[in-house]
């Protein structure tokens, strides 16, 4: 995972509450087997006309069709972002797509622990401050987004300045590029430890009576 | 004397491996469940880590998201070939790896969720994942069950544990006889309607109450399946005799004086007296009605005897945003009688209405019928031992006598992800749990309902009062 602390960038605005994880990467894309090449597929559908005789060309009122927000990196949506089913492939075409931050008053849980496996930063603010920033950067679209991860802060050049939670250890994580697994396997010797009498717990091992 | 603990706490407290400072604690995962289209990337990554998974005993594999439901040679041979490869995939890494797979024509295969509690691999007071959303079902037998991505499906098969920060505790308690024709899917999408598709995010849920408890261990799961609409990390209920009478002789159950012996710690789990949940919501059965989905977000429900609601009827401005694009979708207007709404499709199916007691209560309905001409239907049991029983029943000849397709078990029309899709526009009465834009086909028009409500509509052409129903044609469950 690449580490991630200041990111500079305009934004591409997307006001809508509870966008799902269908949404993000539909499902005929969840067949492939590779974890990469999934950025050209974000938000399929909603990229494309659905009906008439222009079906399936791009949506030029789609906002990531609007040349002026092309090489944004930062994505702003409304509450509940990232809802819906577990695929990771939403946090991996997000990322492939070339974001690396998306603000919102609240994500879902599982997105949430997806997107910070991949080095993607969450930025949890208020409301009100979201929509501020939905504002400013679809009036216009070359507005710029500080995000600072140290700093733990959202910032523009016209006095936006705003300061979001995370949890220490993700923010550790996510500024040093590191690996869950490796974290974990510090621990070894605690799992074999605990292995070593929750075995006995037969009521708790998944085929009892094999064992 | 330690301060009485919820049934969430007992199962959390029993898998902490360690709580190292300032990070998650490391919590132990019991059972793995791995199916094809969540776990290559995972398998990819240990590969090139050179690693092995900890504990195979600890995993058990299906197919069930992208298999053909048509006929079991179209499964063996499955035309698509992105799809093909990753069954096959699948099918390699088990054999590499060394876990316990249910291909597809294994008596025991069906949807994940489905073939855990047929298999006895769900257990009360276990820590049970997938790399599935819908993991939560498993938390109908106590267990705490969710779902998780692939890197954490990856981490789970290295390390049998996963880095987990402890979500705060919720317990909706439903209390007093549910009326006649409301089903355990109405319960959960009359919850998820109240509190809104983010109202449980962070809270692992406790599902109590009188009306819980006398719910059949299907009906059990069908609430626990959907608290992930919801938001929910995990939904639980307390292990009963239900529980029990449901696990006994299963094939991972244990057995003799071990199950006894099972029993017996089972009877610690569930919630003691005075024990303090973070939030609380009490609902009175007495309220819930047969309900329908009308919306692109399993929160956007209402009763059967309700109408489309108006962007006015929308409790905040993005609400609005969201009203207004979902009518659109769903080619809805405002004040229209939910009744009076024509369904095009039918699908009885998924993992969280394709048991046995669904089936038989959609047959109930439909026997003796048989569907509008303008409707296709089809019926998917979720797994390979409830087709077996269904047909050994005869509901099978219930259902195709009706007109409905009778398939071979999976995921199907659920998500689409195999043949089995909406047509652009077409409109469906569907058991699943996801109405999103597109879910069921590219432009198809998704509404949740009961089995019973599926089978009517199928009947009838379109949504009809199950209640009313049952009077007239004296058919009851």
């Amino acid at each position: 995972m690449e580490a991630i602390n200041i990111l500079t960038s305009k934004a591409a605005p997307l006001p809508l509450p509870n966008i799902d994880t269908d949404q993000i990467i539909p499902k005929q894309f969840l067949k492939r087997i590779e974890r990469t090449g999934y950025g050209e597929f974000l938000f399929y559908d909603w990229r494309r006309i659905q009906e008439g005789p222009d079906s399936g060309q791009p949506n030029p009122e789609f906002v990531l069709n609007k040349h002026h927000h092309h090489g944004a990196k930062i994505l702003i949506a409304e509450k509940n972002f990232g809802c819906g089913s577990s695929r990771e492939h939403a946090a991996w075409a997000i990322h492939q797509y070339g974001f690396r931050a998306v603000i919102a008053p609240s994500f879902a849980d599982i997105f949430f622990s997806n997107a910070g496996k991949n080095g993607l930063i969450l930025a949890v603010l208020t409301d009100d401050e979201v929509a501020t920033l939905l504002d400013r950067c679809t009036k216009d679209p070359e507005h710029k987004i500080t995000i600072n991860l140290e700093a733990q802060s959202v910032t523009d050049d016209i006095g936006f300045n705003a300061h979001f939670d995370i949890d220490p250890f993700r923010k550790y994580c996510l500024l040093n590029g590191l690996d869950d697994i490796g974290l974990t396997l510090r621990q070894a010797h605690a799992i074999d430890h605990f292995e070593s009498h929750h075995d006995k717990d037969f009521w708790s091992a998944p085929k009892a009576a094999t064992a | 004397m330690t301060a009485p603990r919820t049934l969430f706490e007992k199962v959390w407290n029993h898998h902490i491996v360690a709580e190292p400072k300032g990070e998650p604690t490391i919590l132990y995962i019991d059972l793995h469940l791995v199916h094809e289209v969540t776990s290559p990337q995972a398998f990819d990554g240990l590969r090139m880590a050179g690693r092995k998974i900890r504990r195979p005993d600890r995993h058990i594999a299906t197919v069930d998201h992208n298999v053909p439901t048509t006929s079991a040679q179209d499964r063996l041979h499955i035309v698509d070939q992105v799809s093909a490869a990753q069954v096959n995939a699948l099918r390699t890494n088990c054999a590499e790896f060394g876990v316990e797979f249910f291909d597809v024509q294994d008596a025991s295969q069906g949807i994940v969720h489905m073939i855990g509690p047929e298999l006895g691999a769900t257990k009360p007071g276990m820590t049970i994942v997938c790399g599935d959303s819908h993991t939560s079902t498993h938390g109908a037998f106590g267990a705490l069950a969710f779902g998780i991505g692939t890197s954490e499906v990856e981490h789970v098969m290295a390390t049998q544990t996963l880095p987990q920060s402890k979500p705060k505790t919720f317990r909706i308690t439903v209390d007093g006889d549910l009326p006649f024709g409301v089903t355990a899917k109405d319960i959960i999408l009359h919850i998820i309607g109240q509190i809104g598709t983010d109202g449980a995010t962070g809270y692992a849920v406790e599902y109590a109450g009188s009306a819980i408890r006398a719910l059949s261990m299907e009906g059990r799961m069908t609430i626990c399946n959907m608290s992930i609409e919801a938001g929910a990390r995990a939904g639980m209920i307390a292990p009963d005799e239900t529980t029990y009478a449901y696990l006994k002789g299963r094939r991972f159950s244990p057995k003799g004086a071990a199950w006894d012996e099972a029993v017996a710690h089972w009877k610690t789990l569930p919630t003691e007296e005075g024990a303090v949940f973070d939030r609380e919501l009490h609902i009175d059965a007495a309220t819930i009605t047969p309900t329908v989905s009308w919306g692109t977000s399993p929160g956007m429900v209402t009763s059967i005897e309700g109408k489309v609601p108006s962007i006015d009827d929308a409790k905040s401005e993005a609400d609005k945003k969201s009203y207004a694009r979902a009518l659109e979708y769903m080619g809805l207007k405002p004040g229209t009688p939910i009744s009076d709404i024509k369904v095009d499709a039918v699908f009885l199916g998924s993992c969280t209405n394709a048991r046995i007691e669904d089936l038989r209560a959609a047959a109930k309905v439909v026997k003796g019928h048989h569907i509008a001409t303008t409707v296709r239907a089809m019926v998917v049991p979720g797994s390979q031992a409830v087709k077996r029983q269904a047909e050994s029943e005869g509901l099978d000849a219930v259902f195709k006598t009706a007109g409905f397709e009778w398939r071979e078990p999976g995921c199907s029309m659920c998500l689409g992800m195999n043949p089995d899709i909406l047509a652009p526009g077409e409109r469906c009465a569907s058991t699943s749990n996801r109405n999103f834009e597109g879910r069921q086909g590219r432009g198809g028009r998704t509404h949740l309902v009961s089995p019973e409500m599926a089978a009517a509509a199928a009947i009838t052409g379109h949504f009809t009062d199950i209640r009313k129903w049952k009077r007239t044609e004296g058919a009851s469950r």
